[in-house]
């Protein structure tokens, strides 16, 4: 299980950079992003390293920011697996809000993040299945 | 109480309606004051009348309804709203008056094409425009688009509604019917009386009224009762067009708003935040509304359905509160501009019609 961080934004140019600036001075490294459009607002989420303390940064600069658990899980870069992880949440019917995945290629590793209702369910198929899974501190080690 | 039929509501400003009490006596000098105002524009018994004002609490719908019943016009109680069916029901009854306010007026004209209906196959010859302001111009432009006459209506719920003044057939200012109203122009600032043709702010006395008995009630419109007689013959006076207010309230779509009956709902709801702004604007003929809100930021638990929900709530709540459903734009902490005064958060954008 990992943190995300959320942060409710405008959705307007300089929002990201208002953000990123505030966690740029104090020494968050950012691993994940993702901004998610709904209209008149947005939602920036992050996988960051300290998510505690970013959120406790962000909140006491007067932003809209909170932590919210997800499922971060590896799994060796090849044809297929994304599709076993989909038919694994699927045989639960566990639902996705949100999802994002990518492949760190020199170690050749697919990284995803998962936004999911019922977290511990998600976690013990998805280990059963054979994915690895992660906090925010053993993204170091991909 | 045991006397008192009904029951009428106005805005308050506080969000909390100012009540209305009616007796049948009540009702029936009311009723008497609407029949005279429709006579005196030339409608009668053979006329087709198609109410579009909002009924139930608003005074509107109600208050022309029974003096059309009196009058022995067909009525076709509408109510407002549901454009394509009003349109549809004016030419299968052959409508010929119509009770409307003037921006769904033009909203109505914009529609009659889409709904394949051309003003050949209408029998409409009149149409009594209030409930908002509206320019001459305007007058002269529904006059010109729809063929027919236009005439204006002025009432208050606080003197029954409708029928306290209106226009007659030459449509050169609208006729107190001073026999039940009394009616003086003050200024606004000291009380004094202003003689005919300067504008202030105007206060009405009603003569008859035996279950809310109000004296020298301050409307807050502003208006001049005008110079000289009308050509009819009537010599009861008559009062320009209301040039504006001296309040804050705000007039959407026919309904009066007060910003403080916004700020009293929005500021009940913990997730909302210390800021919000009031934004009006034109969508076609008609107003609409937009309640931008800043969330707090410790009630923020990271989550969309949260602000889903939030949204839905402060639209629920306005509504309930102010009739109108407003769209809700929710905005992070800090992100509106900061104004002292209620009054300040508004922003009209509105052309004035």
């Amino acid at each position: 299980m990992a943190k995300q961080l959320n942060i409710f934004v405008d959705n307007k140019p300089g929002r990201l950079s208002a953000v990123t600036e505030t966690l740029a001075t104090n020494g968050i490294n950012i691993f994940i992003f993702t901004i998610q459009d709904r209209g008149d607002f947005g939602l920036i989420k992050l996988i960051v390293d300290k998510p505690e303390e970013a959120g406790k940064v962000l909140v006491g600069k007067g932003y809209a920011a909170a932590l919210k658990d997800v499922v971060l899980v590896s799994v060796k870069d090849q044809p297929g697996n994304l599709h076993r992880l989909a038919t694994v949440l699927q045989e639960k019917k566990i639902n996705l809000s949100d999802a994002r995945g990518t492949v760190l290629s020199p170690s050749n590793v697919g990284l995803c993040c998962l936004e999911v209702d019922d977290i511990r369910s998600a976690e013990k198929v998805l280990k059963k299945a054979g994915f690895d899974l992660l906090d925010v501190k053993s993204i170091y080690k991909l | 109480m045991s006397r008192v039929v009904r029951i009428h509501t106005s805005s308050g400003t506080t969000g909390i309606p100012t009540v209305i009490h009616h007796t049948q006596a009540d009702l029936d000098a009311w009723t008497d004051l609407v029949a005279r105002s429709i006579t005196a524009t030339g409608a009668g018994k053979p006329d087709i009348f198609q109410n579009m004002m909002t009924y139930g609490m608003f005074t509107g719908g109600l208050g022309l309804h029974y003096g059309a019943e009196r009058v022995g016009m067909t009525v076709i109680p509408m109510g407002g709203g549901n454009t394509r069916r009003q349109i549809q029901i004016m030419k299968d009854f052959g409508t010929t008056v119509l009770h409307i306010t003037p921006s769904y007026m033009l909203h109505l004209h914009a529609m009659l094409a889409e709904c394949g209906v051309a003003l050949k196959d209408l029998r409409l010859s009149k149409a009594y425009l209030g409930a908002e302001p509206y320019s001459e111009d305007t007058r002269r432009k529904i006059e010109k688009l729809w063929k027919i006459d236009v005439y204006n209506s002025y009432g208050l719920s606080e003197m029954n509604g409708p029928g306290v003044a209106f226009e007659c057939v030459h449509k050169n200012g609208m006729h107190v019917w001073e026999d039940v109203y009394g009616v003086e122009v003050v200024d606004p600032l000291t009380g004094q009386a202003l003689e005919d043709g300067r504008q202030g702010e105007v206060v009405f006395t009603n003569l008859l009224r035996e279950a809310t008995p109000l004296l020298r009630y301050r409307t807050r419109d502003i208006a001049a009762i005008l110079k000289g007689s009308c050509p009819c013959g009537r010599t009861h006076r008559r009062i320009s067009r209301i040039a504006g207010r001296t309040d804050d309230m705000l007039i959407i779509n026919g309904v009066n708003v007060y910003p403080s009956q916004i700020e009293s709902v929005i500021m009940k709801i913990p997730e909302v935040g210390n800021n919000y702004q009031i934004f009006l604007e034109k969508n076609g003929a008609l107003d609409s509304l937009t309640v931008k809100v800043e969330i707090s930021s410790g009630m923020f638990k990271g989550d969309l359905a949260q602000i889903d929900r939030l949204k839905e709530r402060i639209r629920e709540s306005l509504r309930a509160s102010i009739i109108i459903s407003p769209r809700v734009e929710l905005h992070e902490p800090g992100s509106l501009p900061v104004f002292e005064g209620k009054a300040k958060r508004v922003v009209d954008e509105r052309v004035k019609i």
